[in-house]
């Protein structure tokens, strides 16, 4: 397809971030993380049951080997990112803020690999034999959320299933880890692909990417029919990545209130997710090491590392060759949907798409004022939500009414906050209600 | 004239009649109340507090006359109240149990560290969710003051971002336990005048990282007087059991190295700044 003539999909709402960021680390290519003596892999690295942990303090372990073990069905197994020794279980500072348990390893290093799975011949293979694998190679969904991926791969049988959507919009942003990925390794993300619709039985396999990554196109488009994938080009606009957002784009179904992306016929995985289902499926190893951009104004050398899970966020940035000025903040994942930490000792974990260390001008404390009744939230609104009235629900906590106008159905992609001129906190107040109708349903 | 007249003897007709028809169906829906009732509920406060457990002052007499509460559940009523219900019923007061809001903590702008530049709404509930809250202690007070709005009775103050509770005020019926989102508001018996002013389980050496105040569980209180504390993994606590309770002459004998064992009247004073105290205490 060439250039002019494409269609560039897209949906209603959303916002254009001005001064994006990706070109700090968008050219730089994947760089491996040099091996550290100590890793904290957290036990809890997915939506769900924490695995229960089947190592002991002093036990030896090799590279890919089980470190704890899935515990029911939304659950998901985790391995060792290098060879060492056990030191035990200690609390880490987690994501949320909180202490979390985490497994200490005291790297010897070797990085001495245990003995891999056999690969399976997938174009033949039983869709079960390939979920099994998926399962036992502990996959969870690599764009942010963590859900195991094996769940998401087993939809009820009343559930029909016809399209397969990879995610590679990557709209946060500065995020240019999926961009990285997709251009190094677009074999590697389309096979996943191909394989992930082989385990949903479902032939019609499309990946979203939005415009700007115009290299990535050319690199998947090169290949894609090979593997049966078909490329849908996007407009570059937030919340594009958002599953409900780039369902609507690519194949224009909604999701109803309260559903999932199944109750719309569709299947939505990150390409990273789809990267580690190659490795699981072809090469045999788990999930022990991902994509992760490393980047700020203030950081020396803004690129993507391949870091393995367990490694500290401030040996991360160390690997990027520290600040060139005091950070104003540090977060997770990408400036709009991120969470800021309060700690450099949190560990990377499955999910961490991004490090981001904002520079204090960009991380500027606003005073917010009341509603001024402009309307500019609900343009935003890629959900076609009424953040201002919302708002004003939850000051007054009356979260009957915040309930009644569907704050159940906001995806806090922050859109509204963004655009609102009287800086009003709309997504905190969002997550506020979320929590307190939560807690009256139980 | 004539119907000016017949007018003035229309409308008493109709009045008559009308009010006949209401006072008949007065009669038929009249729904029987129980005078004791509204007794009591004249007796009692009136906060409307919850801190019974009923719905409010009304629903708690109802439930004092039909037997299922004693008078002495009202955690605002004072003894003389109490006793006035009682006698009007001619029914037994109840033993009396009065209780105290603490926060157990003295983690104030100066003691604790913040971690996070916060900016968003200035209330616990909704901090809490970012990061879970700026504060370097995850258990601490936010110093944000939803416990003191909640407060009915005013008893709560915000002060150097920390929770005090003004203790003539506040009557234990418990609303700021219920609105803090750390559980860090306890209530203890109202003649309780020293507590551990702590909240965090966490090691020692980790709560030194972020607090000046913290309590590093080293025994001394409990060694001291071991009827009177006891720690708790890395955490001592009161035996609010004990008899006698504690006294500020105690805190006095301990000498508690970081200065987190207080009487309840310290606690508010340190935070209204009295010259003499000072954390090296």
């Amino acid at each position: 397809m060439s250039k002019s003539s494409r269609e560039v999909l897209s949906f209603q709402g959303g916002i254009h971030p001005s001064g994006d960021g990706k070109q700090l680390s968008s050219g730089n290519p994947i760089q491996i993380a040099p091996l550290l003596d100590r890793y904290r892999v957290m036990i809890s690295q997915n939506v769900g049951k924490p695995p229960k942990p089947v190592v002991k303090p002093g036990d030896t372990v090799k590279k890919y080997q089980l470190l704890a073990e899935a515990d029911g069905f939304v659950s998901a197994n985790l391995h060792s990112p290098t060879s060492g020794k056990i030191i035990g279980i200690v609390d880490v500072p987690g994501p949320m803020g909180t202490l979390v348990p985490a497994i200490e390893i005291e790297a010897d290093g070797l990085d001495e690999a245990a003995e891999t799975w056999p690969p399976i011949a997938w174009r033949d293979a039983d869709p079960a034999d390939l979920l099994k694998r998926v399962g036992d190679a502990g996959l969870v969904g690599m764009g942010g959320a963590a859900f195991p991926t094996r769940v998401k791969f087993s939809p009820p049988p009343e559930k029909k299933i016809d399209t397969l959507i990879l995610n590679g919009a990557e709209c946060e942003p500065y995020l240019t880890a999926d961009h990285r990925l997709m251009l190094e390794h677009p074999e590697k993300v389309l096979e996943g692909a191909a394989i992930s619709g082989r385990m949903l039985g479902v032939s019609n396999i499309y990946i979203g990417v939005e415009v700007n990554k115009e290299d990535a196109i050319q690199a998947l488009g090169r290949r894609a029919s090979e593997y049966g994938v078909k490329i849908a080009t996007l407009k570059v606009q937030y919340p594009q990545g958002s599953e409900k957002q780039l369902i609507m784009a690519i194949t224009g179904r909604a999701v109803p209130a309260g559903g999932l992306p199944m109750d719309a016929g569709c299947v939505v995985q990150n390409v990273g997710t789809a990267a580690a289902v190659t490795d699981a499926v072809v090469s045999g190893i788990p999930l022990v090491e991902r994509v992760t951009t490393v980047t700020g104004e203030v950081v020396k050398n803004p690129g993507n590392w391949m870091l393995k899970i367990g490694t500290p966020v401030i040996k991360a940035i160390e690997f990027a060759g520290g600040v060139t000025a005091e950070p104003g903040k540090l977060i997770l994942g990408g400036p709009m949907m991120g969470f800021a930490q309060k700690s450099f000792d949190v560990p990377v974990s499955k999910n961490t798409s991004g490090i981001l260390l904002l520079p204090v001008s960009e991380a500027l404390t606003y005073g917010s004022v009341g509603c001024i009744r402009c309307g500019r939230c609900l343009e935003a609104c890629p959900m076609n939500l009424m953040p201002c009235l919302l708002g004003n629900a939850v000051e007054g906590e009356k979260f009957d009414i915040a309930a009644q106008n569907h704050v159940m159905d906001c995806i806090e992609c922050g859109s509204c906050a963004y655009v609102c001129p009287a800086h009003r906190p709309l997504v905190q107040h969002m997550r506020r209600a979320k929590a307190e109708i939560r807690k009256r349903k139980k | 004239m004539e119907t000016i007249l017949f007018a003035i003897l229309l409308m008493a007709v109709i009045g008559l009649v009308l009010g006949l028809v209401i006072g008949w169906f007065a009669k038929i829906f009249q729904i029987e109340s129980d005078s004791r009732v509204e007794l009591v509920t004249e007796l009692l406060p009136g906060a409307n507090c919850g801190g019974c457990g009923k719905a409010g002052c009304s629903d708690f007499a109802k439930s004092v006359v039909s037997g299922e509460n004693p008078p002495s559940k009202c955690p605002v009523s004072s003894k003389e109240q109490v006793t006035a219900i009682a006698l009007a019923l001619g029914i037994d007061a109840g033993e009396s149990f009065q209780q105290r809001a603490v926060v157990c903590c003295g983690g104030d702008r100066e003691q604790t560290k913040r971690l996070l530049n916060y900016n968003g709404v200035v209330d616990c509930v909704s901090a809490s969710l970012v990061a879970g809250g700026p504060k370097g202690c995850s258990y601490g007070c936010l110093g944000m003051g939803t416990c003191a709005r909640k407060c009915p009775f005013g008893a709560i103050e915000i002060i150097n971002n920390l929770a005090v509770v003004h203790r003539e005020l506040c009557v234990g019926c418990g609303t700021c336990v219920a609105a803090c989102p750390r559980g860090v508001i306890k209530l203890v018996p109202a003649d309780a005048e020293v507590h551990v002013y702590c909240n965090s389980p966490a090691k020692g050496p980790a709560k030194r990282q972020v607090c000046n105040v913290p309590c590093l569980g080293c025994r001394k209180c409990a060694r001291a007087f071991p009827n009177k504390f006891k720690v708790d993994g890395f955490k001592a606590q009161v035996n609010y059991e004990a008899k006698p309770l504690p006294t500020a002459d105690d805190v006095q004998a301990v000498g508690c190295p970081t200065g987190c064992l207080l009487t309840a009247d310290e606690h508010l004073k340190i935070e209204q700044n009295e010259p003499e105290w000072s954390p090296e205490k």
